[in-house]
């Protein structure tokens, strides 16, 4: 059903979070009002508009809002029908659904590698690593260029934050995660995904990217190391780490 | 349409993980192989079925698995659409349900787990941040009888099978759940009023016990 409520997107400019609900509408070709947050020093109206988690993105929809990323996919789906991003048979639908909560938990994993030493580091860096070892199965002998098939849908917004975050990630943290020989089939796959129209118009640049996770990293290097990994989210204002479980 | 191909659920008898899904197969009245897992020593089809988490509840259905509680959940409203509805049919309505029934898998047992095993002013605190989340749900249901409206829907089947924990927190935590949160007692007591509620959820001392035993184990440990 067609829709003409004014919808309105509040994100963080570096946030995957907030760029797959930009990807989505984009995508299907829904025009939107971005809202810029900066979520260390958050206004009222996140608070307002997201009181429980006082997180981004947020997407307004008239006098309706929703939150969390994948649910707001959802939501940006069912609402507007042209360009279905998840597939319509329920198995495949409980499978997208799967592997995109993998990547979530291959970002927290990733995120912290990044952000640790020594121990914890190595310990995340495996984690992270198995996690892309799961998506590059998935993603074996898939003939067709996207997870949702010769066009991108639902799965591939959620894990395409790896093609652009992860490789400035192992830059920033001098680690390697989605090694190119032994993931050959994630790797094509990232190539695919920032080569998308859409995509390709919506990424975060990449130089301002290494600074904001540089300086991240040595704060969060530093908190970790008076509070433990924990304990360190407090610096995103986060008591606990993104989806944490 | 209704579905008769084989479903089997892989479980194990406390997990409110896996009691989500029992609910959601009654609530559809969808027959099913049970079977109970030992988590000390998971059988060959569990981590066939799982291998990337090796955790229950599995459901298994067309030779196919499905995992994740939630997911599962909503994969068993998508296939038996026919008959009570657990997630709502309109978008937004939808999308504040799984909100709400992410919140929970966010917050309760992690927070549980905490109230459990930690002692002084970090238990203190995982305490008042799991009361002031079972107030937020109490917010969120308001006047209704359920979440889901006048039936049951997909938050009360995400949050229900923590009723079983309810006791637990109490204990571990020292205060008494109808005193703080009286409006959630008297929905989880509605709830139990629906069949597939009750037939699932296990005896509550029989959990207790269970769960006393299990913190007990853990605090040795450490």
């Amino acid at each position: 059903m067609e829709s003409k409520e004014i919808v309105k997107v509040v994100g963080f400019w570096v946030s995957p979070y907030s760029l797959r609900v930009e990807w989505a509408l984009r995508l299907k070709g829904v025009e939107y009002e971005y809202i810029e947050e900066d979520i260390f020093n958050k206004t009222p109206l996140l608070s307002e508009l997201n009181p429980v988690h006082k997180k981004v993105p947020v997407l307004i929809h008239g006098e309706k809002v929703a939150l969390e990323s994948l649910i707001i996919l959802e939501y940006i789906d069912e609402t507007w029908k042209q360009v279905p991003l998840l597939p319509e048979d329920p198995y495949d639908r409980a499978m997208a659904r799967f592997l995109a909560d993998l990547g979530e938990k291959l970002f927290v994993n990733a995120f912290m590698a990044l952000c640790s030493e020594g121990d914890e580091k190595e310990k995340t860096l495996k984690l992270a690593t198995e996690a892309v070892e799961k998506i590059e199965e998935e993603l074996k002998g898939k003939t067709s260029k996207f997870c949702g098939g010769e066009n991108m849908g639902y799965l591939d917004l959620a894990l395409g934050w790896i093609s652009h975050w992860l490789p400035v990630w192992e830059e920033v943290g001098c680690m390697k995660i989605v090694d190119p020989i032994q993931f050959p089939s994630t790797t094509l796959w990232m190539e695919n995904f920032l080569n998308h129209p859409v995509i390709k118009e919506k990424l975060p640049p990449r130089d301002k990217m290494v600074i904001y996770f540089q300086w991240l990293r040595k704060e969060m290097v530093s908190q970790i190391a008076k509070y433990g990994p924990n304990g360190a989210w407090a610096i995103l204002k986060l008591k606990s780490p993104p989806n944490y479980r | 349409m209704a579905d008769s191909s084989k479903v089997t659920l892989l479980d194990s008898w406390y997990s409110p993980f896996g009691m989500r899904v029992r609910i959601a197969l009654a609530q559809k009245e969808i027959e099913y192989e049970y079977k109970e897992e030992n988590l000390s020593d998971k059988s060959p089809l569990l981590l066939q079925m799982n291998p990337v988490k090796k955790q229950i509840p599995v459901l298994i259905h067309r030779g196919k698995p499905v995992c994740e509680s939630l997911i599962i959940v909503q994969y068993i409203d998508e296939v038996w659409n026919q008959k009570s509805p657990l997630l709502p049919s309109d978008p937004y309505q939808r999308a504040r349900a799984r909100f709400w029934a992410d919140f929970v898998d966010q917050k309760i047992y992690s927070l549980g787990k905490q109230v459990w095993l930690s002692t002084g002013e970090a238990q203190e605190a995982a305490k008042k941040e799991l009361l002031d989340t079972f107030k937020l749900l109490e917010g969120e249901l308001g006047q209704k009888p359920y979440f889901g409206g006048e039936t049951l829907g997909f938050v009360d089947v995400a949050l229900i099978p923590f009723y079983t924990w309810f006791s637990s927190f109490e204990h571990c935590g020292n205060f008494t759940m109808v005193e703080e949160c009286p409006k959630l007692v008297a929905w989880a007591h509605k709830c139990m009023e629906k069949e597939s509620v009750s037939k699932t959820l296990p005896d509550l001392k029989k959990v207790f016990d269970f769960l006393m035993d299990f913190i007990k184990k853990q605090k040795a440990n450490k």
